[in-house]
């Protein structure tokens, strides 16, 4: 039998044959959006807005097919409630106009990427609609157009990782909130450009993918053309193991996450393949498991149960439905990644394609309210043999038990062949779930409302000129213009915060030293990070206010971190309420004179004695009553000052 | 004629690729002469401009460009139908878009009449080309909800782009339209491209001198083909129009606001594409909508009552066009030549879409004055679309109503040339014309025109 839990530090990803490639899509910092006028920075809070709804219908492909998750959406009557800020968007991303020609900025950011990654432009661009109904897009489809084709990136280990694709699409509406029938969307970042750098899956280890896409990120940075801050960047993933199957992994907004879902997707694959050979060890064939699993009604078993889920079912009209799994005994209960056991990959497919809330298996009962003399009459009456079988129980309207019974019943054959072709979405702990279906063909045919695009000799000069410098080339610039350790750049460089750097370091480093500003970005931030700040919330104009604010003397050194921290936990507040909340307005230069008068008072003696020695004394004194509203080396000059005046004045007396 | 096996493909592009044998829908090889290689199916060339560049979709599903010279190598890999042969194989079964049949079969019958356009369709993904559904059974596949409302039939007449339209056209539709009222049909869709919309609808509405059953005219502003198309929004409203109202009226059905919320059923003869690609295009002039439809609760609201209600009237047809008619629309300085070069060429009917209350030029009142001489009727409308002609106030209006112009009333330019198309088919008599162009005949005069018919953009 196989062990219950699912251990992470129990695999070795690269000798199960992991093989990972990268889908990464980063916000271009352009003028306009990519087929209309529209700026590309999104709208502020409380922003004249108008705002419609609207349905999406699935379309056919010329064989009937259809895209399942869109269609079930469909029938429920999903509808989009879109949210249009009128400086943000027109009548193009309201998809009530057709798109203007596309943004030839954004194709030659595109091209100056390619060029630094060796790709070789298409010779004429063209655009194509990608089926995404999910109306993210008021289209229905995704605008997306490849620039040019092959490529590697070489990472820090010196791997290099080969480029399949580079395209430029637009972005998709911000998703808000899910509401009864309605789904709300703001359309002020639908088009913004992106661009889209598909690896090959050269991938081979949790830590690669996570170089990898810091490698790219930081080239793409280098560019100077692309957006900053949280939400500019974003991966996809294709995650195998020898053996599993290419299994699509969407959404990952946290870099750093990275790793941990590549590491437990390798797990998920290879905890399914032990489930695999368990099942072959026992013996049960496809045939044997779908004869004994017959969908039976069990409702009359639950006449006088406790479980409040089935009571209310039940009440409502509702019917319980049982299943036997044949031979799955045990299995169910089994962690395929921590905290995700079989039976919630089983509910996963019962809640796509039944649309039910859950399910209950045999490996968690009794429990939840469900009796052992309850699990036994459904043993019974679904012909399954306890010790042997496992059981499914959906309570739900019956056609919708029905149906999420078969789609256990599905993923459980599926289970008798290791892994099936999924598309999966990334979970905050590191986890994945079931999405939907992987769609089957490239749904996608001519955006005929956009001519092609040659790529001309213009283009590919203007591209060279942007195109962005070797890292290392951006280090020795950084340690020579700002007097950086290269350390320092480096760290610079591998932050998000290359260009913020660059922009407050011309800004402001006639007042505060470059280097002072460089590590406020990195290890400043960074402590603060694991102290659990955070400083995801940090926007870079709060950055900026803080660095303003030692510009002008508004706030000292010693007060930055508490200032970031402040504003971390409370983005709304300006630099100006945090100085207030944290008591941080620097004190004048007569207030500390005066204190630092009143300390040499109060240590006289040790001052008259030992004169300069007893600066410390002095310090001790006066430090703690001005708690970060002066710098301690000012404090520190003028008590200088001062002894050395009582000094000069003792002398003259004596 | 045998179709073209490389549309779009010309020089030197045309002439590698039919030297390999290949055709649109074929996956060829290609080695360009400085050495890439690439594979994918040939698809059709769409842009206008002749380019040595061969498209080819790769495996991923994208388009892409290449340049090709003399010296490049093609290879066909496989034909496009060994290619449709395969994925036919693979794909899974059909599923309905809708899995609930209606309890029981609707009782009324609706013909849904093609004139062009593609109200419903299906995308071939391998080309990207987009097929018209041409049966009934292919628009209920596409839109189930419709056989829920009604039985539907449908009768593809013809498939001409809406700026194609001609008035020999229109007495096609009204033939076509008129046999399957007589046929028992409770109700007409007309599936029609938006463009000219308002110009066949009223051609129609001119025509039936007795009208028993409602007309919807229909059509989309977004490709039936995209998800977000308003098609079948629009196709459910007119179906809902044509089946279940009691408003015996030529209707354009069409989205009421830009979201997927209420339809709006507009007097044929009293709407105007007022906008070039909203959803909403489609307003009244001069007039209300006649009735609110919401197609997703399957709901009328009526707005204002009808000309007629269902089965009032008998079915009478007079049908007929004169072709002889201009609209001429008049701009500061325009030429009396013009104007005396229609007479010249036997025009029978002039509408002038004139300035304000109904102005032209003082230098136009002679031509125009010939014009009527030679038994010319001229009818003015107005540039502003909103309001009445009224040639009393002014001098020039004067003199031109004793030149012989007959005003427009609150008549569209465009529904004032269909209907004088109409009018001089159907009488030879020049007062009898005159007559009838002051007569509202199909709803398209409004005797009355109130403070709330005037869009404002400020509440």
């Amino acid at each position: 039998m196989i062990e219950r839990k699912a251990d992470p530090k129990s695999i070795n990803p690269r000798e199960l044959g992991l093989k990972v490639g990268l889908e990464i899509h980063q916000q271009l910092d352009t003028k306009h959006k990519l087929f209309c006028n529209c700026p590309t920075i999104l709208a502020r809070e409380g922003e004249v807005e108008d705002t419609f709804t609207r349905q999406l219908r699935p379309t056919r492909s010329e064989f009937g097919e259809v895209d399942v998750a869109a269609l079930f959406e469909w029938r429920k009557g999903r509808m989009y409630y879109y949210h249009a800020p009128r400086s943000h968007s027109c009548l193009v991303e309201a998809d009530e106009e057709p798109p203007h020609e596309i943004n030839r900025e954004a194709i030659v950011i595109g091209l100056a990427v390619a060029k630094a990654l060796g790709s070789r432009p298409v010779d004429e661009i063209y655009i194509m609609r990608k089926i995404v109904i999910d109306g993210s897009n008021t289209t229905g489809f995704q605008r997306t157009a490849i620039i040019a084709l092959g490529g590697a990136i070489k990472l820090p280990s010196g791997k290099k990782v080969g480029i399949e694709t580079i395209a430029v699409e637009e972005d998709a509406a911000r998703k808000m909130k899910d509401e009864g029938k309605y789904t709300h969307y703001n359309i002020d970042r639908l088009g913004v450009p992106l661009i889209e750098i598909s690896t090959s899956p050269d991938i081979e280890t949790p830590e690669e993918a996570y170089e990898t896409a810091l490698t790219i990120g930081q080239l793409l940075r280098l560019t100077g053309k692309v957006k900053r801050g949280i939400g500019t960047i974003r991966q996809d993933l294709n995650v195998s193991i020898r053996g599993g199957v290419k299994t699509e992994i969407k959404g990952v907004q946290r870099l750093d996450l990275l790793p941990k879902i590549v590491l437990y997707e390798a797990l998920r694959q290879y905890r399914l393949l032990q489930i695999r050979d368990e099942l072959r060890k026992r013996g049960v064939t496809e045939n044997e498991l779908r004869d004994a699993a017959r969908i039976v009604d069990v409702t009359s078993v639950f006449k006088n149960t406790q479980s409040k889920i089935i009571k209310r079912v039940v009440s409502r009209g509702g019917k319980v439905l049982a299943v036997r799994l044949r031979k799955f005994h045990g299995l169910l209960g089994v962690e395929v990644q921590p905290g995700r056991r079989f039976g919630t990959e089983l509910a996963d497919y019962a809640r796509f394609w039944g649309g039910v809330g859950g399910l209950f298996h045999s490996d968690e009962l009794p429990g939840y309210g469900i009796t052992s003399e309850e699990l036994r009459e459904v043993y019974k009456l679904t012909g399954a043999v306890e010790g042997e079988d496992a059981v499914v129980i959906v309570a739900d309207k019956e056609l919708n038990a029905r149906k999420a019974l078969e789609a256990v019943v599905e993923r459980a054959v599926q289970a008798l062949y290791g892994v099936p072709k999924e598309t999966r979405a990334a979970q905050d702990d590191g986890t994945t779930r079931y999405m939907r279906p992987q769609p089957g063909a490239a749904r996608m045919y001519p955006e005929t409302d956009v001519p092609p695009v040659e790529v001309t000799e213009d283009m590919l000069a203007e591209a060279e000129k942007i195109k962005p410098v070797h890292p290392l080339e951006k280090i020795r610039q950084l340690t020579e213009k700002y007097g950086l350790s290269s350390d320092l750049a480096n760290q610079l460089l591998r932050s998000p915060y290359l260009g913020l750097f660059e922009e407050l370091a011309s800004k402001y480093s006639d007042k505060v030293q470059a280097t002072y500003i460089a590590s406020i970005l990195t290890n400043i931030l960074r402590s603060l990070q694991r102290e659990g700040v955070p400083i995801d919330n940090l926007t870079e104009e709060h950055i900026e206010s803080i660095v303003s604010a030692l510009a002008n003397n508004v706030i000292s050194k010693d007060a930055v971190p508490d200032t970031i921290k402040y504003l971390a936990e409370n983005p709304t507040a300006t630099i100006e309420d945090a100085v207030k909340a944290l008591g941080l307005e620097r004190m004048s230069l007569d207030e500390v004179e005066r204190l630092v008068e009143e300390a040499i008072e109060h240590n006289i003696r040790a001052v008259k004695e030992r004169g300069l020695a007893a600066l410390s004394k002095v310090m001790g004194y006066v430090m703690p009553k001005v708690r970060g509203r002066i710098d301690g080396k000012t404090v520190a000059e003028i008590a200088k000052r001062k002894i050395l005046e009582i000094l000069e004045r003792e002398e003259e007396k004596g | 004629m045998s179709e073209d096996p490389l549309p779009g493909y010309t020089g030197v592009a045309r002439e590698v690729l039919s030297r390999a044998g290949a055709s649109i829908g074929d996956k060829v090889r290609i080695v360009t002469s400085d050495g890439r290689v690439f594979v994918g199916v040939l698809m059709p060339r769409y842009s206008i401009k002749p380019k040595p560049i061969v498209v080819l979709k790769l495996d991923n599903g994208y388009n892409i460009g290449i340049r090709v010279d003399e010296s490049t190598v093609v290879e066909l890999v496989k034909t496009r139908e060994a290619i449709l042969k395969e994925a036919a194989a693979g794909a899974p079964a059909v599923i309905p878009l809708l899995e609930e049949r209606p309890a029981q079969k609707p009782r009324e019958r609706v013909m849904v009449v093609g004139t062009g356009g593609t109200i419903a369709s299906k995308i071939e993904y391998e080309t990207g080309a987009v097929k018209p559904a041409l049966t009934a059974e292919d628009l209920v596949e596409a839109v189930p909800e419709i056989a829920t409302i009604a039985r539907i039939e449908a009768d593809v007449l013809m498939n001409i782009l809406s700026e194609n339209m001609k008035p020999e056209y229109w007495v096609k539709i009204v033939d076509a339209i008129a046999r399957h009222i007589d046929e028992g049909y409770d109700g007409i869709i007309v599936a029609h491209g938006t463009d000219t919309m308002t110009y066949t609808a009223s051609a129609i509405a001119f025509a039936f001198r007795g009208l028993p059953v409602p007309i919807a005219f229909v059509g989309s502003q977004r490709s039936s083909d995209r998800p977000s198309s308003d098609a079948a929004f629009n196709l459910i409203a007119a179906t809902l129009y044509a089946a279940k109202s009691d408003y015996a009226e030529v209707a354009i059905v069409m989205h009421g606001e830009t979201g997927d919320t209420y339809a709006l059923a507009n007097r044929a003869v009293k709407t105007r594409k007022m906008h070039t690609s909203r959803r909403d295009a489609f307003q009244p002039i001069n007039d209300k909508p006649l009735m609110r439809i919401y197609p997703f609760e399957k709901r009328l609201e009526p707005l204002q009552p009808p000309l007629h209600r269902r089965g009032e009237q008998e079915l009478r047809v007079e049908n007929g066009f004169e072709e002889k008619v201009a609209l001429v629309k008049y701009y500061p300085g325009m030429d009396g030549e013009i104007i005396d070069f229609l007479v010249d060429r036997g025009y029978k009917g002039i509408v002038l879409e004139g300035t304000g209350l109904g102005h032209v030029g003082e230098w136009l009142v002679e031509p125009i004055r010939r014009a009527v001489d030679n038994g010319v009727i001229v009818v003015m409308t107005s540039q502003t679309l909103f309001g009445r002609i009224n040639m009393n106030v002014y001098n020039t209006g004067r003199k031109l109503i004793a030149a012989g112009v007959i005003p427009g009333d609150d008549m569209l330019p465009e529904v004032a040339f269909v209907k004088l198309s109409w009018v001089l088919a159907h009488t030879s008599s020049l007062d009898e014309a005159k007559r009838l162009m002051r007569t509202n005949l199909a709803g398209e005069i409004n005797p009355r025109l109130t403070v709330d018919l005037y869009p404002r953009w400020l509440q």
